[in-house]
């Protein structure tokens, strides 16, 4: 018997690869949806942008690349969605290169799909990418128009009606930063909230999601962190605004198949364990090569 | 050497002076200079771009000049980056012309960033998830304390983003709701977690408060290269 489990210490990893693959792919095959719990650190964004009177000016920004997209997408279309939804005006911008078309697929699903009547310009901006990292949150606090002269498009801000009011980076409502690395989250939060004193909310993946924790509550109103983050937000919306359902569930969906992994590597977890007691403590077999 | 030494230092003397000043004193003359110094940062990251690429021109055409090992990979590199490089600059297939958008739907950029960087991105972080569930088969063992008190914290996170740890402990009564796998999985992120994280946050920016002021008093000098 305890051979028997101590053999299993030495499982084909190939074994491991397809049972992985399988847990993701036949919970997507099902749609297989769990409920989503709003979690507080979650519900502080959602509350916030809630409480904004309409037309408050919120900067939604996009600092991340396709390969988090699964992640980080459906908290920016998400918040995109809310914020238009309530009448806030909504300013979309990025600090990395890989952040436009991000953007662009927001204005896709969100805007186009949802809000076809509202206006660029008047009621929401695409400001583009702009390089300079940090230095552009920086630039950003002391001459906004300076950091980003002109939108996607290339149309000077000076002649977009919803920019007139935007001086500085103080003159926002809200940040929302939604971001994979540097410069991010906390490059939003250390170069513009804390400066100019505008409340900044954020938006992570899963592993990074713990390096934020040290600025929350005080200098982080609330953080989305990874699919599950972005599950409660939408969560939270889909409860106040249920005419969402159809369009803002994509992170709750993908919820299904994270979670059925999350339990196959519990149990990876525990009957590796179990294969190593059973071998009595033997010299752990890392990266055995089969 | 006034040229190559002690003008670089006196430039980064002042802008170090300047811009810890700024965040104490945000009024004029030192809010204008961030602002000035922050456009000139931002005008210098843009030149990055150049050099970045130019070192990635140095580094693949060497290789594929001398054949080393993986050349071929320099070549698809270098092609890749010529490629979308021209795509971009050109604005080829956009459909908008010159006035489009770069990232225009259509335009071969856009096919490029679509069809190749978006999926083979996409495919690199996915591999990361077979990478995991292999490692915590094999390498997630309770050898000791802190690997057991490190595996029952992971166990408790794992569990606790999903819905799976609400309703393994929903049956909880509201007085034992502190121990329930959500409340858990909350308090080693925000305690924890938390404590350790600024911890390390603190010791870094000492850190970081030291070496700034060794670079503007001109004591570390190491950035100039040389000596």
């Amino acid at each position: 018997m305890a051979s028997g489990l101590a053999k299993l210490g030495n499982l084909d990893r190939r074994i491991i690869y397809l049972l992985i693959a399988l847990a993701v792919v036949i919970p997507l095959l099902l749609k297989l949806v769990f409920p989503s719990i709003t979690t507080p650190i979650v519900q502080n964004i959602f509350d916030e942008v809630e409480a904004l009177p309409p037309r408050s000016k919120v900067l939604l920004t996009a600092d991340y690349g396709p390969s988090t997209v699964p992640e980080n997408q459906p908290m920016l279309e998400a918040v995109a969605r809310h914020c238009l939804h309530k009448g806030l005006r909504l300013y979309v911008a990025t600090i990395w290169a890989t952040g436009p078309p991000m953007i662009e697929n927001m204005s896709e699903n969100v805007i186009q799909r949802d809000f076809p009547d509202i206006v660029q310009g008047t009621e929401w901006v695409n400001l583009g990418y702009k390089a300079g990292n940090q230095g552009v949150i920086n630039s950003a606090y002391s001459d906004f128009h300076n950091a980003f002269p002109t939108d996607a498009r290339g149309n000077a801000v000076g002649s977009i009606p919803m920019m007139a009011e935007i001086k500085r980076l103080e003159d926002f409502d809200l940040i929302v930063a939604i971001g994979s690395g540097f410069p991010g989250v906390k490059e939003w939060i250390q170069f513009g909230g804390d400066p100019s004193g505008v409340p900044v909310a954020g938006g992570v993946t899963a592993v990074e999601a713990p390096l934020l924790y040290p600025y929350y509550p005080g200098q982080l109103l609330g953080l989305m962190g990874g699919l599950q983050g972005a599950a409660e937000y939408e969560a939270a919306l889909v409860t106040a605004y249920p005419q969402f359902e159809e369009t803002s569930t994509q992170a709750i969906q993908n919820m299904g198949p994270q979670t059925v992994a999350h339990l196959l590597i519990i149990t990876f977890i525990l009957v590796g364990n179990i294969a190593y007691f059973a071998a009595g403590r033997e010299k752990p077999r890392l990266g055995v090569n089969r | 050497m006034f040229f190559r030494i002690w003008l670089p230092v006196i430039v980064t003397s002042i802008v170090g002076i300047v811009l810890v000043t700024a965040l104490y004193v945000p009024h004029d003359p030192f809010g204008k200079l961030n602002g000035d110094f922050s456009e000139y940062f931002n005008i210098i990251a843009a030149f990055a771009f150049i050099l970045g690429a130019g070192n990635l021109f140095k580094i693949h055409l060497d290789k594929i000049y001398r054949k080393t090992k993986g050349w071929l990979f320099s070549v698809v590199t270098v092609a890749g980056f010529l490629i979308t490089l021209v795509a971009g600059l050109l604005k080829l297939g956009n459909t908008g012309g010159w006035e489009g958008d770069v990232v225009q739907p259509g335009s071969w950029f856009a096919i490029a960033y679509d069809s190749m960087f978006t999926p083979l991105q996409a495919t690199m972080f996915s591999i990361l998830a077979f990478f995991v569930a292999s490692a915590s088969y094999r390498a997630f063992r309770a050898k000791n304390t802190e690997a057991t008190l490190l595996l029952a914290a992971a166990l408790i996170i794992l569990l606790g983003r999903t819905f799976v740890g609400y309703w393994m402990t929903a049956w909880m009564p509201d007085s034992l709701e502190f121990l329930t796998i959500p409340a858990l999985s909350n308090w080693i992120m925000s305690v924890v977690n938390q404590a350790g994280q600024r911890a390390i946050l603190i010791g870094i920016g000492l850190g970081v408060i030291s070496t700034s002021l060794k670079v503007i008093l001109g004591i570390e000098r190491s950035y100039l290269g040389g000596e």
